[in-house]
């Protein structure tokens, strides 16, 4: 029941928590300006997402803000008083301390020191990147009365990060449609760093909303490597790989229709070749492909003869339709469909 | 002059319906189902039996005020529902629902008239069922679907069925002739060709250019001898299917993109405000529907008249005594005909209505048609 609950809260998109996260803290979404900010976690897209909200936040109140950095690795005694004692002019400032979970000596009794009589008009925001140096910094830290703590775990589940991309299009007012996120994060999503870089770059070079195809367009190579790697195996014949690529795509999520669309475009394009005469690169010019794929394709259209693919195309039809929803179990039609298709080639 | 006037060739439909309408209210069946085949002209039945049943002088003279705009769609206790989109919007369902329990404003019937009753979700439409089991005392609902199987049995089982067939071909030309002033020997071919569907007929008559892409469908099974031509032609059909969607599309896309604007009053080529750009995303998806809708719907067409092709085929090898639709070729067909037999013939007539079938079902449509099309082939490919 309760892990029911903390499940259904990870992946509810407003609430934008987090499972995993130490207790008391919160989400980089909900970080705002305090006299401390404690920014803990090893997902570094995160933190600096919660660290750059607590500075236009500030910013916005204090238009004249100064923004300083501090590197505690480095720290030398002193250093956080003079960033603390007002400016000439009086400015509020922001500090931001990098490398808390590995600390120079002094840092730790100057921040103790500080926060005894922090200054008004000035946060401090302290980065522990995670791990266990440092620990009297963060021990100090999160006595402090009235400290904000967020905490930035790694995102690990689907959900998360799908939730991550929504929120990305939605801070540049645009929108992707689910099934363009779902690709998108089966793409780049083990990486935050390069799903958010892909989230950018889709915004910037799309308009409206962004479909499955936008993505394929920009990512497709990685979309569809596993569809590529089962549409190789079979075209080769190999039965056995064939078989085993498709299970582990499909153990691992990947979803049966795409890898048929892809079976379907290597048929279609082995047909066209196959009915071109003349040199490689005019061939490749008049079907608008890539010369070293008509090459490949004429190699691999050994093994096949022209009725073979035409019936792997009616053949791929059905699947298409049975993967659809024609069919009771799509997996199973996907697989009769690859070994037949494996068994039309000749050895 | 009656409002019954331009419906040709439903004799039989159009008596029982002079008859309904001609009834006291009390007798009046609050449900009716509209069914035929798409174009067989199950819309313009449901308008002029609404205008009969709203007519000023009570018979649907079709020259009162009520019969005009009820037959317009205009009339204030009439109200049209079609759609465009691959499905019927459960909101304009609800708003219908309610539509429906007011009284009529000026004339004897509040009446609710569904063009799409089949391009419906189930939850759609049972949100429609509650209101058609209890209408109000003056609330009459029509509904037009192509065969009463495409409708819930709940909703069947409460309508009253009114059956349209396919209108002879003859009846279908002089219409052409009649209303459209379309030359007789034209009339005759279009008429034939469209295989009695008299919107699709008027437009080839009308329109030179549909005339050359029905052409080329029909062409097809000349045209395929191996793998090859099966793959570059179904590229080839689904793409002369999709421009020509997208080009009766795009203009009207962009007219009311312009036209919603200037109602939330944006400035052309200024920013949408955010607050109102759900509105502007609203409608772009519906135009989206829409046109794949429409795509289908042409793809879908093209399969129908390659059909014909077959059908006329399977006519020359059982020696049947009957029309041919595509009879300005007719020694192409015999050569068809002359390379199998009715088995094979009604094979390739399978293949294209599951094609067609999978199309409706969200196969990749390129793809079931380049499968329909190796299946046309001369020699069978024998299983993969
Ligand atoms: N029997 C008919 N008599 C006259 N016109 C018809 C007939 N059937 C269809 N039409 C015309 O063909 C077009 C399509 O008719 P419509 O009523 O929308 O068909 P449906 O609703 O059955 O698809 C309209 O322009 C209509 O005027
Ligand atoms: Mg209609
Ligand atoms: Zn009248």
């Amino acid at each position: 029941m309760a892990q029911g609950t903390r499940q259904q809260r990870s992946t509810s998109r407003s609430s934008g928590r987090s499972s995993g996260r130490s207790s008391g803290a919160r989400g980089w979404r909900e970080a705002v300006p305090a006299p401390l900010v404690l920014v803990t976690g090893t997902e570094q897209v995160l933190a600096e997402r919660a660290v750059a909200r607590v500075t236009a936040l500030q910013r916005a109140e204090h238009p004249e803000l100064e923004v300083v950095g501090v590197d505690a690795t480095s720290y030398e005694g002193g250093a956080l008083e003079a960033v603390a004692s007002p400016s000439l002019f009086g400015e509020p400032r922001l500090a931001v301390v990098t490398g808390a979970e590995a600390p120079a000596e002094r840092f730790e009794p100057d921040l103790r020191a500080y926060l005894a009589a922090p200054a008004d008009d000035v946060v401090l925001v302290v980065r522990h990147a995670g791990g266990s140096g440092g620990r009297k910094v963060l021990e100090v830290a999160r006595a402090h009365a009235g400290a904000v703590l967020v905490d930035c775990p790694p995102l690990k589940k689907d959900a998360e990060k799908l939730e991550f991309v929504g929120l990305e299009f939605e801070a540049a007012r645009r929108r992707i449609a689910a099934p363009a996120a779902r690709a998108l994060v089966d793409a780049v999503g083990s990486d935050l760093r390069e799903l958010s870089a892909s989230c950018a770059q889709l915004v910037a070079d799309t308009s409206g909303t962004v479909e499955v195809e936008d993505v394929t367009r920009y990512y497709g190579g990685r979309v569809e490597a596993t569809g590529f790697r089962v549409a190789d195996a079979v075209v080769a014949g190999h039965r056995a790989e064939a078989l085993a690529l498709l299970r582990q795509a499909v153990a691992t999520g990947l979803d049966p229709v795409p890898i048929v669309a892809v079976l379907a475009a290597r048929l279609r394009q082995m047909v066209l070749v196959g009915g071109s005469r003349g040199r490689g690169d005019e061939v490749a010019k008049a079907l608008g492909m890539a010369p070293w794929m008509v090459d490949r394709t004429r190699r691999e259209l050994r093994g096949w003869t022209p009725g073979a693919l035409g019936a792997g195309i009616v053949l791929l039809a059905e699947t298409d339709a049975a993967v659809k929803g024609g069919g009771r179990d799509p997996v199973y039609a996907l697989e009769r469909a690859v070994l037949a298709l494996c068994d039309a080639h000749e050895r | 002059m009656t409002v019954w006037d331009d419906l040709v060739g439903q004799e039989e439909a159009v008596a029982v319906l002079r008859r309904a309408a001609a009834l006291g209210s009390g007798a009046l069946a609050h449900a009716w189902l509209f069914t035929g085949p798409p174009g067989s002209g199950r819309s313009t039945a449901a308008r002029a039996f609404a205008a009969a049943l709203l007519c000023d002088t009570g018979t649907g003279c079709g020259t009162c005020h009520a019969c005009r705009t009820a037959v317009q769609g205009t009339h204030a206790d009439l109200r049209v529902v079609a759609t465009e989109l691959l499905t019927l919007r459960i909101d304009a369902v609800r708003e219908l629902v309610q539509a429906a329990q007011r009284r009529p404003s000026t004339g004897r019937w509040r009446i609710i008239l569904v063009e799409d009753a089949d391009r419906m979700l189930e939850r759609t439409t049972n949100v429609l069922l509650k209101a058609v089991e209890e209408p109000p005392e003056r609330t009459v609902w029509l509904l037009c679907a192509p065969s009463p199987e495409d409708v819930l049995p709940t909703i069947r089982s409460r309508a009253r069925p009114v059956r349209l067939r396919v209108p002879p071909v003859a009846a279908v030309a002089d219409l052409l002739v009649r209303r459209d002033g379309v030359d007789p020997a034209m009339a005759a071919f279009a008429a034939r060709a469209a295989q009695s569907h008299v919107g699709l007929a008027r437009r080839l008559a009308r329109d030179e250019g549909a005339r050359t892409r029905r052409r080329e469908v029909v062409r097809t099974p000349l045209d395929l001898s191996g793998p090859t031509d099966a793959v570059v032609r179904a590229g080839e059909l689904v793409d002369v299917a999709s421009e020509e969607a997208s080009s009766s599309t795009a203009e009207r896309d962009a007219r009311e993109r312009a036209e919603l604007l200037r109602t939330l009053g944006v400035e052309p080529g200024r920013a949408v405000p955010p607050a109102l750009r759900s509105q502007v995303r609203a409608l772009e998806e519906d135009q989206k529907k829409r046109a794949t809708r429409l795509r289908r719907d042409v793809l879908d067409r093209a399969l129908l008249d390659l059909l014909s092709v077959y059908r006329d085929v399977l006519v020359l090898q059982l020696g049947a005594d009957v029309d041919l639709v595509n009879a300005s070729m007719v020694e192409d067909l015999r050569a068809l005909a002359s390379r199998g037999g009715p088995a094979a013939t009604l094979g390739r007539m399978d293949a294209i209505g599951t094609a067609r079938e999978r199309i409706q079902a969200n196969v990749n449509p390129l793809l079931a048609v380049e499968a329909m099309c190796v299946a046309l082939l001369p020699e069978p490919v024998g299983a993969a």
